[in-house]
């Protein structure tokens, strides 16, 4: 069994686990978070996309073991006072969302990638960008309008897809 | 309309919950006692099972119970059924083959379950799994459907010999022979629609609870109708009587026809909850789903389109081979018959149709409706050989579909649709104008300079929503009625509780039906709740799929306003001391008209609860219902334009643009109706240039068992799409909506194909259109 | 995934030892391609040993025109170091197209060449670069590294440190991903040093994994243009042939990239 301790979404939190049991599913089920979801079985869909000291990573490829010690950010962990992140204000604005599935990746993708290129978003960019994420509902059109958008709210992409 | 009424782009009320991680889903559903199952499955395409052996497996860590099909049998529950009753052309009944929810005897494709494992962790039940023993004897295996028609093939059902499920068919085939032989011009084309798999990012998943206390079932699942399972699952698997069982679907990550069925996991779930006396979850992996969810499209035809010398359409004649794998899924039936031959009109006035229709068992996971459903094929066999047509009498493709247009209305076909509206020429006009189709030439010349090829491609689709009436139907065959339910109920204080039997797997119902009752009575959206995927909480509902919970759903919910609206009319005019024909509902009051009498809705709703001053024998409380079954399919029509860019030399298609112009007749919110067809589209050009099930044709290996080899389209795959919408209201439902769910998925692939080959110069190309067929194509074209 | 227990080494010397006491132990470092491939079972090593904190193998040094990156660094990392992005772009840009971004966050230089994927893509640069793997005990030449489908010359426990190469005069990497999974159906490194030596190392086509192309080779070391391809004849017999592609196809891909690729150079 392998000890856990980790900061999640600015918390501390301990427990224990399977030495295989994946990060996503001590997410999951261990601590009860649950918008971060598992979509595929080859790191592909992208559902289980969180932040791991400080960078994007996909949970359901990570031992939740190799996680010890490290800073967590989840999908629940983005939100302050109630007050949504820009990027979840812009897939609610654009409707970047529709079954909602793999949404929780595609925010937390869209920070990461806000984060590394800031101003130098384009939307052939953010496609390119996106690779690691799969959509079924929105063919994408929104969710690339609502990371463009957050991101000159965020302080400015160069433009806004049409 | 308001900004929150009818016609607004109103963000969706649903998403803060998907946005901040709290959507529920039904993974992330507990039950205190909750363990684990794990399904054995077959790793052969077809064998007999002589043994199973559970006696290891049973001993293993973890472990609460190893069951079978035999003991699901000796318990009584039932087969998995179709229901739809197609006859044959010789009147003979569907030839339905037995579908045990555990195969007991014979496994007929891989991923067929025999035997499931209830354990504390999934880790341990898949570990118990693996050692279960079954000895197979592998029996011959046909996974084409063509083939598993000849003689001395594998037999797969003792109930239909041959591999024949039925022969059907449709129309006059003595006028279409005799058009055809006085034709000016007949094209001929063999059309293959490749196999798809719906792939809802949300994987299938259930949570079964036996209560023994109350002898009462809860189901959790992942399904787009509820009530429809719960029917089913008594009915005919008699897992429990309808009383004695709830189904709950709550957030339901995306279903796309693929959840609209009832698998074998649902009802095994819930057995074997039972049997063990703990709740009991199973959640699909993604390989999980490619074997076992029920695949779509796999249709083989072959067509004529005959033509008179001014170009008209004379007649056609379809033949078509559908695959429905190795069961026969809920409404697989009706898939390849009434969905698809039906809409073999097209948007054209022709006077003889004929189609022909062998369903076939295989070796493969069962076909079912996916999103469209025997309408993309319609449109894919239509609108390639209206293309192809066009390239062989020499005229554009646009002028060819504008001089068979139908252009009054109603209009019969000869293949039982009866289209009601519709303005082919404006969605026609509007994709040109809005593709530039002028400047393509232009275009052309300059992706040629850069050693590139440049096509475009268009589709003119229609296609049916709806699903209704009832009495049409069931005449067809259909098990169900297709009408729609809905509860208005209006709580002391005026803020309003809807009851759809609709149910939203991303649809944004909660929303659009919301801003619908805010529209009629003038109250705030967030004073509105959509409540919906719940047996006990909702009356019986139909669920949501082709594309009718708009049409039919919300039309269920203005009869039901219908009724609130009437009594809470009654109820201020009696509070008002006015005439009841003066009462008009406005800005979230009654008011009497021309007056500024008005009584607050608030108040109304108050007044019928306190019951203290209601008029002479009404009784108290503001709760209608109603049940509406539509007149007719509504008909939503477009035209899709396609342009590509082919790089010679790899065979890669870039679309350059792809524009869409929809008559959906009414739109509520804009904003929902076209992320609809932006996913629709995307879907379509995924089958079209990258999706395919393949199976291996001599051991009926599944090949495209996950991301790594089935291709889904992703960001970088696709453009930004041009949407618009014009609009011919539907005049069968009180709010003349048609649909919008499929039509993107319908009209796209043709487009895109119409476009490759006119860039390439070769009419021959399958779906999808791979960069090797495309590459393999530009060596033989021009 | 099965059972098996989970180690973190903080020293190769540390790694060693754990490796050394374990019945079927794994080096783990990013896990991109090891953790996907223990969830389908289809790998059960008894203990996995994590290298991804081990200090002696991050780090990316520029010295001159010599590169060497520690094996534990990100793909990231390469992709985006300006260091080696002014004397290899190359491999930065690379880099940059393996998996998706947040697998870049994870994956490794030597997880990747340790695991030899015929459909991977440090491979062929490793080979057209000529680099040196370097390991706890030995220094190991590209040419005799990659020696089959994810087989190479690494002995039972050996761990790789750092990949080390003095930098081409032009280089490019061009590659034709499979549509699916997005690994390279046909990748193709072409590296040019000064004195007419060129080197074209082929990844995603090869029935023997990664490999280096004589003909294209000759070809541009005596013409180091797109059009010193065209005649080269490239043999579909010993290329792969699966679901997406046959072997002619890929043969004319490796055409296709190589050209690209000189072009791009």
């Amino acid at each position: 069994m392998a000890k856990i301790t980790m900061t999640v979404n600015g918390r501390q939190v301990a427990g224990t686990c399977d030495d295989r049991t994946l990060l996503v599913h001590f997410i999951r089920e261990n601590l009860g978070l649950t918008g971060t979801h598992v979509g595929c079985d080859t790191t592909q869909c992208g559902t289980c996309v969180i932040l791991m000291d400080g960078q994007s990573v996909k949970s359901c490829s990570i031992l939740a073991a190799q996680a010890e010690g490290s800073a967590i950010t989840t999908i629940e962990g983005l939100a302050q006072q109630g007050e949504l992140h820009p990027v979840q204000a812009a897939f609610n604005a654009h409707h970047g969302l529709q079954c909602g599935f793999c949404t929780p990746g595609m925010v937390m993708t869209a920070v990461d990638m806000i984060r590394r290129h800031g101003g130098n978003l384009d939307e052939g960019r953010v496609r390119a960008e996106l690779e690691g994420n799969i959509c079924r509902c929105t063919g994408y059109h929104n969710i690339v309008k609502a990371i463009l958008a957050a991101a000159a709210a965020m302080g400015g992409a160069r433009q806004a897809a049409e | 309309m308001g900004v929150e009424g009818i016609g607004a782009p109103v963000a969706r009320k649903e998403d803060r919950r998907f946005l901040t991680g709290k959507g529920r889903y039904t993974d992330d559903m507990t039950a205190p006692g909750m363990k684990y199952a794990v399904f054995v499955r077959s790793p052969h395409a077809h064998a007999r099972i002589e043994r199973i052996d559970v006696t290891e497996a049973k001993t293993m860590p973890g472990v609460i119970d190893v069951l079978d099909g035999e003991q699901l049998l000796a318990d009584g529950i039932g087969n998995l059924i179709c229901g739809w009753m197609i006859h044959s052309k010789d009147g003979s009944p569907m030839r339905m083959g037995v579908w045990r929810p555990l195969a007991d005897k014979t496994v007929r494709y891989v991923g067929d379950a025999v035997a499931v494992v209830v354990a504390d962790s999934v880790a341990e039940a898949r570990d118990a799994a693996e050692a279960v023993i079954v000895d197979y004897d592998p029996l011959p295996v046909v996974t084409d459907p063509v083939q598993a028609l000849r003689d001395g093939q594998p037999q797969i059902h003792s109930e239909a010999p041959g591999n024949l499920i039925f022969d059907w068919e449709i129309g006059d085939a003595a006028a279409v022979d005799r058009a055809i032989a006085g034709a000016a011009h007949v094209t001929e084309l063999k059309v293959l629609n490749n196999r798809l798999s719906p792939n809802p990012m949300e994987p299938r998943a259930t949570l079964g609870i036996y209560d023994p206390g109350d002898d009462h079932y809860t189901c959790y699942t992942t399904s787009q109708n509820p009530h429809v399972a719960r029917l089913v699952m008594s009915a005919f698997y008699n897992v429990a009587p309808e009383n004695k069982l709830r189904v709950i679907a709550p957030d339901v990550g995306g279903g796309f026809g693929s959840k609209i069925y009832i698998y074998p996991e649902e009802i095994v779930c819930l057995w074997a909850s039972k049997r063990t006396g703990v709740p009991v979850k199973w959640t699909s992996d993604r390989t999980e789903a490619f074997l076992t969810d029920a695949h779509g499209r796999d249709h083989v035809s072959t067509v004529q389109m005959a033509f008179d010398a001014n170009h008209r359409i004379t007649a056609l004649k379809v033949d078509t081979i559908s695959n429905l794998g190795a069961y026969m899924s809920l409404f697989s039936s009706a898939v390849p018959t009434y969905l698809y031959a039906t809409l073999l009109s097209g948007q054209y006035d022709i006077p003889a149709i004929h189609a022909n229709v062998r369903t076939v068992y295989t070796n493969t996971a069962p076909v079912d409706a996916y999103r469209g459903a025997g309408r993309p094929e319609a449109t894919y066999l239509l609108e390639r050989t209206m293309e192809t047509a066009a390239r062989e009498l020499g005229i554009s493709p646009a002028e060819l579909r504008r001089i068979n247009f139908i252009r009054s209305f109603p209009h019969q076909t000869p293949v039982i649709m009866n289209y009601d509206a519709g303005d082919y020429d404006a969605s026609l006009n509007a994709a040109m104008a809005a593709a530039d189709v002028d400047g393509f030439a232009a275009r052309r010349a300059e992706s040629e300079r850069r050693g590139m090829r440049r096509g475009i491609g268009m589709s003119c689709y229609i296609e049916a929503c709806g699903i209704a009436p009832s009495a049409a139907v069931g005449s067809l065959g259909a098990g169900v009625g297709l009408w729609e339910s809905a509860e208005v109920r209006v709580n002391a204080v005026g803020t309003i509780e809807v009851m759809t039997g609709s149910h939203s797997h991303g649809q944004g119902h909660e929303t659009t039906f919301a801003q619908l009752v805010a529209d009629r009575l003038g109250v705030p959206i967030d004073s509105i709740n959509i409540v919906h995927g719940d047996t006990d909480k909702v009356q019986m509902g139909m669920g949501t799929y082709g594309s009718r919970s708009g049409a039919v759903g919300m039309s269920a919910i203005v009869k039901a306003l219908d009724k609130v609206e009437a009594k809470a009319k009654k109820i201020a005019a009696h509070i008002m001391e006015a005439d009841e024909s003066d009462i008009v509902v406005e800005d979230g009051a009654l008011k009497v008209a021309g007056t500024d009498k008005l009584v607050p809705w608030s108040q109304v709703a108050l007044a019928a609860y306190t019951a203290h001053n209601l008029p002479a024998g009404m009784e108290p409380g503001l709760k209608e219902g109603a049940f509406y079954d539509p007149a007719n399919f509504t008909f939503p029509a477009g035209c899709y334009i396609c342009e590509v860019e082919v790089d010679p030399e790899t065979g890669k298609t870039t679309i350059a643009q792809f524009v869409a112009a929809d008559d959906f007749g009414n739109i509520i919110n804009p904003m929902i109706v076209e992320g609809q067809v932006h996913g629709g589209i995307a879907q379509g050009i995924g089958q079209a240039l990258l999706e395919g099930v393949h199976y291996d044709p001599d051991s009926g290996q599944l090949l495209t068992a996950s991301y790594m080899d089935y291709a889904m389209p992703r960001a970088d795959d696709l453009p930004s799409f041009k949407v618009s919408t014009s609009n011919t209201p539907c005049p069968n439902n009180p709010l003349g909506i048609k649909g919008c769910g499929e039509a993107g998925a319908i009209g796209s692939p043709p487009a895109l194909i119409n476009a490759i080959t006119d860039a390439i110069g070769n009419n021959a190309l399958t779906m999808p259109a791979t960069p090797e067929k495309v590459w393999a194509a530009v060596q033989t074209g021009h | 995934m099965y059972e098996t227990n989970y180690h973190r080494a903080s020293s190769i010397d540390e790694a060693l030892k754990l490796m050394g006491s374990s019945a079927e132990g794994k080096y783990l470092s990013g896990g991109m391609t090891l953790i996907p491939t223990m969830k389908q079972r289809l790998a059960a090593p008894s203990d996995l040993i994590d290298l991804r904190h081990i200090a002696e193998m991050k780090g990316i040094a520029v010295d001159g025109r010599t590169v060497t990156i520690g094996a534990a660094s990100t793909h990231e990392e390469v992709a985006t170091s300006d260091r080696v992005k002014a004397v290899c772009p190359a491999l930065c840009a690379l880099a940059s197209h393996i998996g998706d971004p947040h697998v870049r966050h994870m994956g490794t230089v030597g997880g990747s060449v340790a695991n030899n994927d015929p459909a991977a893509d440090y491979p062929a640069a490793i080979l057209a670069l000529d680099a040196m793997v370097v390991t706890d005990r030995r220094e190991i030449k590209a040419g005799d590294f990659f020696t089959g489908l994810f087989e190479t010359a690494l002995s039972d426990g050996e761990i790789i440190i750092a990949i080390r190469f003095e930098a081409p005069e032009r280089a490019s990497y061009q590659k034709f991903a499979n549509p699916a999974s997005r690994y390279a159906m046909t990748g193709v490194f072409v590296a040019r040093r000064d004195a007419g030596d060129v080197r074209v190392a082929v990844t995603g086509a090869g029935s023997n994994g990664v490999f280096r192309h004589a003909g294209l080779e000759s070809a541009l070391a005596g013409n180091w243009s797109p059009d010193a391809v065209t005649n080269v004849m490239v043999d579909p017999s010993d290329l792969l042939s699966d679901l997406h592609a046959t072997a002619p196809y890929r043969a004319n891909l490796i055409k296709v990239m190589a050209r690209r690729a000189v072009a791009a150079a």
